[in-house]
């Protein structure tokens, strides 16, 4: 077993484990968290992959930005403090619905992957992927780079429109 | 390690992602499961650029533009979670159900 099986093995139950703990937990603040563990670990495969651009993209986007909108959005909206309130839809039935399906889709898809496999060696990616990046991102994909500000823009804008007060609302207050 | 691997790995962790967003009744923890699901498809784009039949950086680019899209959407899925938490006072999934009756 090399070192790079070993921290494949650790990452991946890292990130398995913030998955599993954030389904457990029933704080919402301290499930964000357990998710920060698993965005990590995803970081670190993608170390692994020899995608380091993506990986530190990875730990400032869902790291970073979306775990600090996730734990805005929780603390502009009230949740309550008392657990016993349901954490789930729907009854036991319902959940063992949602089980089962999702275990059999698991299943099938895992029947499909478990024995793929291209031959690749995974040598044929170039030292200086950011740089190899870069250049396809501006020459090869500048419409759908474009496309992905327009994308942005208009998300930030919607977010807004979305989020304001109404006029009513607002005069009433 | 082999490209199967790193496919169960997201698996599972779609897996996750999926159960969660079906059953969680805080719309805050449906929206990080989305996430969560992204999550396990880009380490298959990224997985494929390097094992894949043809290797490059073109996994990469698009796990890079899968993660710009997944942040426009967590912005304005908690934009509207806040509106809804302005119209109705609670954030639960089972009660946004004004267009049900």
């Amino acid at each position: 077993m090399s070192g790079t099986d070993i921290a494949f093995f650790l990452l991946a139950l890292a990130a398995i484990a913030g998955g599993v703990t954030m389904l457990q937990l029933t704080n919402v603040v301290h499930m964000v968290i357990a998710l920060v563990m698993t965005f990590l670990g995803i970081a670190g495969l993608y170390v692994l992959l020899s995608a380091e651009f993506v990986a530190v993209v990875q730990v400032l986007i869902y790291s970073g930005a979306i775990t600090i909108i996730m734990l805005f959005a929780i603390m502009l909206t009230r949740h309550h403090a008392d657990d016993k309130e349901r954490q789930t839809t729907g009854g036991v039935w319902h959940r063992a619905v949602a089980a089962i399906s999702v275990l059999a889709f698991g299943l099938a898809v895992y029947f499909g992957i478990r024995r793929l496999d291209f031959g690749a060696d995974g040598s044929a990616l170039a030292a200086d992927n950011a740089r190899e990046i870069g250049k396809w991102l501006y020459s090869y994909y500048t419409i759908p780079f474009e496309i992905v500000s327009v994308i942005l823009l208009v998300a930030l804008i919607g977010a807004i429109v979305l989020a304001k007060k109404d006029g009513k609302g607002a005069e009433d207050k | 390690m082999t490209l199967s691997a790193y496919l169960a790995l997201a698996l599972i962790l779609f897996c996750i992602g999926l159960y969660g967003a079906l059953t969680k009744r805080n719309t805050v923890i449906v929206l990080i499961c989305i996430e969560l699901m992204l999550n396990a498809v880009n380490i298959n784009f990224v997985a494929f650029a390097k094992y894949g039949a043809h290797p490059g950086v073109h996994g990469h680019v698009f796990a890079l533009f899968a993660i710009a899209i997944a942040a426009a959407e967590a912005a304005v899925g908690l934009a509207a979670l806040i509106a809804f938490y302005r119209n109705r006072k609670t954030v639960q999934v089972d009660e946004a159900n004004s267009l049900k009756h």
